[in-house]
C-alpha cells in the first residue's frame, strides 16, 4: 500500500464487502476510458532517499553567498520564530476558514494581517492577501475598471516592475506608457480614458516616486490612483493613503518570507472603505458569537466566486493565509521601530555601496534621483562583472540588458561584503 | 482545554511602547540621514500603529491562536472538493533546505540548475499522470490555473482569427471559480444541466454547442463525486464544432493511475498540487494550479516553461504565449513539495486513488438509510449526502464539530439541496471512518432543537455573520 494510507488487507476486504463489490477494480467500473498500465514514474523512494535527492538538487544551485539581486524579491533577515509559528500543524494543515467556530486562529491572524497592511498603507481596509505582487497589481487594475465603470486601461511607466506589467497585460488590461525621465515618472499628461494610474514607489530602479502627483493626475481624469509599494519602505515613507492613492498593493515577501526561487509569497491589497465591495479576495471581519463573545469571520462574501459565480469580482478563491501569517508575525516582532531600522540599515548600506562605486569611477544611471536600497549602476559588460563576482562567492545584481546592473542592498549585507563587491567590480569593470 | 474558549486579545494590545521582539545586527556603515537623501514630503510623519511586543509574548500569542484552529493534524477534516489528506512533513523538510529556501528567483539559470531540474522533472511527472504532452507550472492556485487555461483557449481563437467564440459552457455542478474564470477571460458563461446520474446532460450539451462555443469546463469526477461517464463523447461533441474540452482537475485524487484526461481527449486541465499531491493548504494558501495541455495549445502556455539545454536546463518563452501569470516562476516551494511527494510514491500513486475511492464508497455505504444519497451509485473520491428530511446541513455540520470532526463542505454542489459533500481522502483509517459515521448516524437522530445549539465545545459558538457584514470592522 502507498506510503500514507493506513489500510491493511483485512480493512480493504471488510470495506469492499460493506460496499458490496469484490475488488478494488470494481470501484472503477464506471470509468471510461480506463488507464490500465502502471504509471511510468521513477520507482518509489523512502523519505530518507527522497530527501537525499532534494539535497543533491539543492547542491546544483548556487547558494550560501551574499545576494545583490532584488527587482521584486529581497534577501532579508528572517526571525526564527516565524517558521516555528507557520509550521504549527493547526495553521499549516487547515483550509479556508469556512467553519469559523474551529478556525478562529487563522481568522484572527488574518484580521491582524489586514490591520498591519492598513497601518502601513494608511488605507482603511485590506483583504486577506492575494497570490503575490504581480497578481495584486493585476487585480488592482481590474478593480479600477469596476470602480470607474471604464474599460480596463491603465497608465504605467518604466518605473513599474516590467514583470508586473506583463502580468497586467496577460489579464487583458490595456496598458499605456507614461514618460519616464531621470529615474522618475512624468504624470503631467495622463490620457483621459484610463481607469487607473499606477505609481510604483520605490520604483523598479529603487527610486522614490511622487505618489501625490500620480494621485492628482489620476483624479484629474476621473481615474483611480494605485500605488505599488514595498511594505518595508512604508516604515519610513509617507503612506500612499495620505498621498491620495485610492488603492495600495504590493509584494509582502520582504516581510519575513524566504526567497525560495520566487514563491510562495503573498500579495497585499488595501483601499478606502467606500471601495470595499470592489475589493477581490477574502476579508475577515469582527463579530460576536451567540454568547456575545468577540470573534472573527469571513465577511462580505457576496463579492466572491462561490456565491456570485460569473458575476464575482474575481475568480480568486484562496488567500495566502500561511505566508500572510509569516508577514504578520514579522511585523509583530519588528514593530514600528524594528521595521524602520530594517529600512534605515538597508538605505545606509545601499548608499555606502553607491558612494564607493562612484569613488572607483562608476556612474549611477540616475545620479540625481532619490533612492532607497536599490540602484542602477552603469557598466558595459554586466555579465563579465557578475562572473567575476560569482568567482568571489557573491551573487551580483540584475543585468538590465542595456549596460547597467540593478543592485539591491539589504540589512543582511555586511560592510565587508560591500567592500569586496566594490573591489571586484572595480577590477572587472 | 482551559483557555481555548477564552478570548485572545489582539497582538497589538499585548505590547507596550518601546518593546521589541527582534534584534538586528548593529550598523557597520555610517547612518544615512534620510532627510538628506529623500524629499522631505516623501517621509512618513506618523509611525505605523504596529504591535510593540517581545518575542516570548509574540510566540505565546500565535501559539494560542493556533490552538483555536483545527487542521488535518488535529482533526478528521472531510471537506469535500478540497482533498484534505495528510501533509507529509518530508515536504516541509524539502522546502527548508537552504539551497532552495535562499535561492533568488532571478539567479542566472546556471546558478539555479537544481531548481530547474526539479521543475523539469515535475513537468514530466504531470505529463505522465495526465497523458497530456505539455505542462506549465506557473499558475499559483487552482483558480489561476483555470484562468490560464481559458486565456490560452481565448488566445488560440484570436490567433486563428475565429472571433465568434464568445461562450464557455459550465455544468451546473461546477465550482464557482469556473464561471468566474470565464467572465474574467472575457467569455459569457452558459450553464449546462445534468442527467439523472448527476453528470453533464449530453443531449442538452449537443444542443448548446455551436460555432460560438470556445470550451466546456468539466470537473471529473464531478462535484457530486460521480465519474463523468460520457466524457469521451462530450469531447467529440465539442471537437466537432471546433471547441475545446477543459478539465478542472480539483478532483484528480480520484484519477491517479486509473484515468488519464488525455485518453478522454481533454485538451487542457489544471491540477491542484495542494490537493492531489499533499502540499499543505495553509488556511487557504499558498497552493499551485499547474496546467497540462495538448500540443495544439502548448505554444500558448504562460512564460516561462523549463526546457532541456544540453546537460542543463533553461527557461523558455512559448512561441505564442499568453504572457506571464506570476512575477517569477510560480510557487516554486509548492512545486518542490509536490515533486517530493510524487517521488515518494512513484507508480504507487494509483494506490492513493484506490484508497481514496474505497474510503468514500465505504462512507456512502455506511450512511445509506440514515442520510439521503441523491446519486447512490459508485462514487469516486467523495460522496454527496443530504440530511434526513426536516434537518439542515448547517446544523449537522455544527453538530459534527461537537463530536470533534471538521464538517464536510456544505451547500455545495448547488444542485443538491442541503448538500453535504464528504471527502475522506486515502489517509484516514477504517476506524476513523467508523467513528465519523457513528457521529453522523447519531446526529441524524438528534432533534432540531439539540442541533440548533451546536457547537457548544468549540472555541466559539455560532457567529453573527450579518453583523460582521453590516458593521464592517476589518482592522484594529
Amino acid at each position: 500500500m502507498a506510503r500514507f494510507t493506513p489500510h491493511t488487507d483485512a480493512d480493504i476486504q471488510e470495506m469492499l464487502e460493506a460496499i458490496g463489490v469484490e475488488t478494488l477494480d470494481d470501484l472503477f467500473a464506471d470509468v471510461s476510458p480506463k488507464f490500465e498500465d502502471p504509471l511510468d514514474l521513477p520507482p518509489v523512494l523512502s523519505e530518507y532517499e527522497a530527501l537525499r535527492d532534494v539535497e543533491a538538487r539543492a547542491g546544483e544551485n548556487v547558494s550560501g553567498m551574499p545576494i545583490f539581486l532584488g527587482a521584486g524579491a529581497y534577501d532579508r533577515i528572517i526571525p526564527s520564530s516565524i517558521s516555528a509559528i507557520t509550521g504549527r500543524g493547526e495553521f499549516l494543515t487547515s483550509y479556508t476558514p469556512y467553519q469559523p467556530e474551529v478556525s478562529q486562529g487563522h481568522l484572527q491572524a488574518i484580521f491582524e494581517f489586514q490591520s498591519v497592511i492598513s497601518e502601513l498603507t494608511g488605507l482603511e481596509v485590506s483583504n486577506a492577501s492575494v497570490y503575490e505582487g504581480a497578481n495584486a497589481v493585476a487585480e488592482a487594475a481590474l478593480m479600477t475598471a469596476r470602480l470607474t465603470k471604464r474599460d480596463p486601461k491603465v497608465a504605467v511607466s518604466a518605473g513599474l516592475n516590467p514583470r508586473y506589467r506583463e502580468v497586467v497585460e496577460t489579464y487583458r488590461v490595456e496598458v499605456v506608457e507614461l514618460p519616464f525621465d531621470g529615474g522618475t515618472t512624468d504624470f503631467s499628461a495622463v490620457p483621459d480614458d484610463v481607469s487607473g494610474v499606477f505609481v510604483q514607489s520605490p520604483n523598479f530602479f529603487g527610486i522614490v516616486e511622487d505618489i501625490e502627483a500620480a494621485s492628482e493626475a489620476a483624479h484629474g481624469v476621473g481615474a483611480l490612483c494605485v500605488a505599488v509599494c514595498d511594505p518595508i519602505s512604508l516604515s519610513v515613507l509617507e503612506t500612499p493613503g495620505n498621498l491620495g492613492a485610492d488603492v495600495a498593493v504590493g509584494e509582502a515577501q520582504p516581510l519575513g518570507m524566504p526567497l525560495i526561487f520566487g514563491g510562495p509569497y503573498a500579495g497585499y491589497m488595501a483601499t478606502h472603505e467606500k471601495f470595499v465591495r470592489q475589493l477581490p479576495g477574502r476579508i475577515a471581519g469582527e463579530t460576536v458569537d451567540r454568547e456575545g463573545k468577540l470573534a472573527y469571520v469571513l465577511t462580505l462574501r457576496g463579492r466572491e466566486q462561490d456565491i456570485r459565480r460569473a458575476k464575482a469580482n474575481s475568480n480568486i478563491c484562496t488567500n495566502q493565509a500561511v505566508t500572510a501569517l509569516a508577514a504578520t508575525v514579522y511585523a509583530a516582532l519588528m514593530g514600528p521601530e524594528g521595521l524602520r531600522e530594517v529600512a534605515e540599515l538597508s538605505i545606509s548600506k545601499a548608499h555606502y555601496l553607491a558612494d564607493r562605486l562612484q569613488d572607483v569611477g562608476l556612474k549611477l544611471r540616475y545620479p540625481e534621483a532619490p533612492f532607497l536600497w536599490e540602484f542602477a549602476v552603469e557598466m558595459p559588460d554586466v555579465d563579465r562583472v557578475n562572473d567575476a563576482l560569482l568567482h568571489n562567492n557573491i551573487v551580483g545584481g540584475l543585468d538590465l540588458g542595456d549596460g547597467a546592473m540593478l543592485v539591491a542592498v539589504t540589512e543582511k549585507r555586511t560592510k565587508r561584503e560591500l567592500d569586496v563587491f566594490v573591489e571586484v567590480v572595480a577590477n572587472a569593470g | 482545554m482551559l483557555g481555548e474558549r477564552s478570548l485572545e486579545s489582539l497582538i497589538r494590545d499585548k505590547g507596550r511602547e518601546g518593546r521589541r521582539g527582534y534584534t538586528l545586527p548593529k550598523p557597520d556603515v555610517e547612518r544615512t540621514d534620510l532627510e538628506k537623501v529623500l524629499p522631505k514630503k516623501s517621509l512618513r510623519k506618523e509611525k505605523p500603529g504596529l504591535p510593540e511586543v517581545d518575542e516570548p509574548t509574540a510566540i505565546r500569542h500565535y501559539t494560542n491562536l493556533s490552538r483555536k484552529n483545527w487542521g488535518i493534524d488535529t482533526n478528521f477534516y472531510p471537506l469535500g472538493s478540497c482533498t484534505m489528506k495528510h501533509n507529509p512533513r518530508a515536504n516541509e523538510a524539502a522546502a527548508a533546505v537552504p539551497g532552495f529556501a535562499n535561492l533568488h528567483p532571478l539567479q542566472p539559470e546556471s546558478g539555479a540548475r537544481g531548481a530547474l531540474r526539479v521543475m523539469h522533472e515535475l513537468q514530466g511527472f504531470l505529463s505522465e499522470i495526465s497523458g497530456l504532452s505539455a505542462v506549465s507550472l506557473q499558475p499559483m492556485a487552482g483558480a489561476q490555473g483555470e484562468l490560464t487555461s481559458i486565456l490560452m483557449v481565448k488566445r488560440y481563437f484570436e490567433e486563428a482569427g475565429d472571433e465568434g467564440r464568445t461562450t464557455v459552457l459550465v455544468p451546473s455542478t461546477a465550482h464557482g471559480t469556473n464561471p468566474a474564470t470565464a467572465s474574467m477571460a472575457g467569455f459569457k458563461s452558459v450553464e449546462v444541466g445534468l442527467d439523472e446520474h448527476g453528470c453533464v446532460d449530453v443531449d442538452e450539451l449537443r444542443a448548446l454547442v455551436d460555432e460560438t462555443t470556445a470550451a466546456l469546463m468539466i470537473t471529473n469526477p464531478n462535484t457530486c463525486g460521480v465519474y463523468e461517464r460520457n466524457i469521451a463523447e462530450i469531447a467529440e461533441i465539442l471537437h466537432e464544432k471546433g471547441a475545446f474540452l477543459y478539465m478542472d482537475g480539483a478532483n484528480m485524487n480520484a484519477n491517479l493511475g486509473r484515468m488519464r484526461p488525455a485518453d478522454a481527449a481533454v485538451d487542457v486541465m489544471h491540477f491542484n498540487l495542494h490537493k492531489t499531491f499533499s502540499t499543505p493548504h495553509g488556511g487557504g494558501g499558498p497552493g499551485s494550479g499547474a496546467i497540462a495541455c495538448s500540443e495544439v495549445l502548448a505554444p500558448f502556455r504562460p512564460d516561462p516553461v523549463v526546457e532541456r539545454n544540453g546537460d542543463g536546463f533553461r527557461f523558455a518563452r512559448p512561441e505564442k504565449t499568453i504572457g506571464r501569470v506570476s512575477t517569477f516562476h510560480g510557487n516554486f516551494g509548492v512545486l518542490l513539495k509536490a515533486w517530493n511527494y510524487i517521488k515518494m510514491h512513484g507508480p504507487e500513486l494509483r494506490d492513493v486513488t484506490d484508497m481514496a475511492v474505497l474510503n468514500a464508497n465505504y462512507v456512502r455505504a455506511r450512511l445509506r438509510g440514515a442520510y439521503r444519497i441523491p446519486y447512490d451509485e459508485l462514487c469516486k473520491h467523495e460522496v454527496v449526502v443530504q440530511p434526513p428530511k426536516g434537518k439542515k446541513a448547517l446544523d449537522i455540520a455544527k453538530g459534527l464539530i461537537d463530536h470533534g470532526y471538521h464538517p464536510p463542505t456544505i451547500y455545495f454542489p448547488l444542485v443538491v439541496k442541503e448538500a453535504m459533500l464528504i471527502e475522506p481522502t486515502e489517509t484516514e483509517s477504517k476506524e476513523t471512518l467508523d467513528d465519523f459515521v457513528g457521529a453522523m448516524l447519531e446526529l441524524a437522530e438528534s432533534t432540531p432543537e439539540d442541533l440548533e445549539e451546536a457547537p457548544i465545545h468549540a472555541p466559539t459558538r455560532r457567529l453573527d455573520e450579518t453583523r460582521a457584514a453590516r458593521q464592517l470592522k476589518a482592522r484594529w
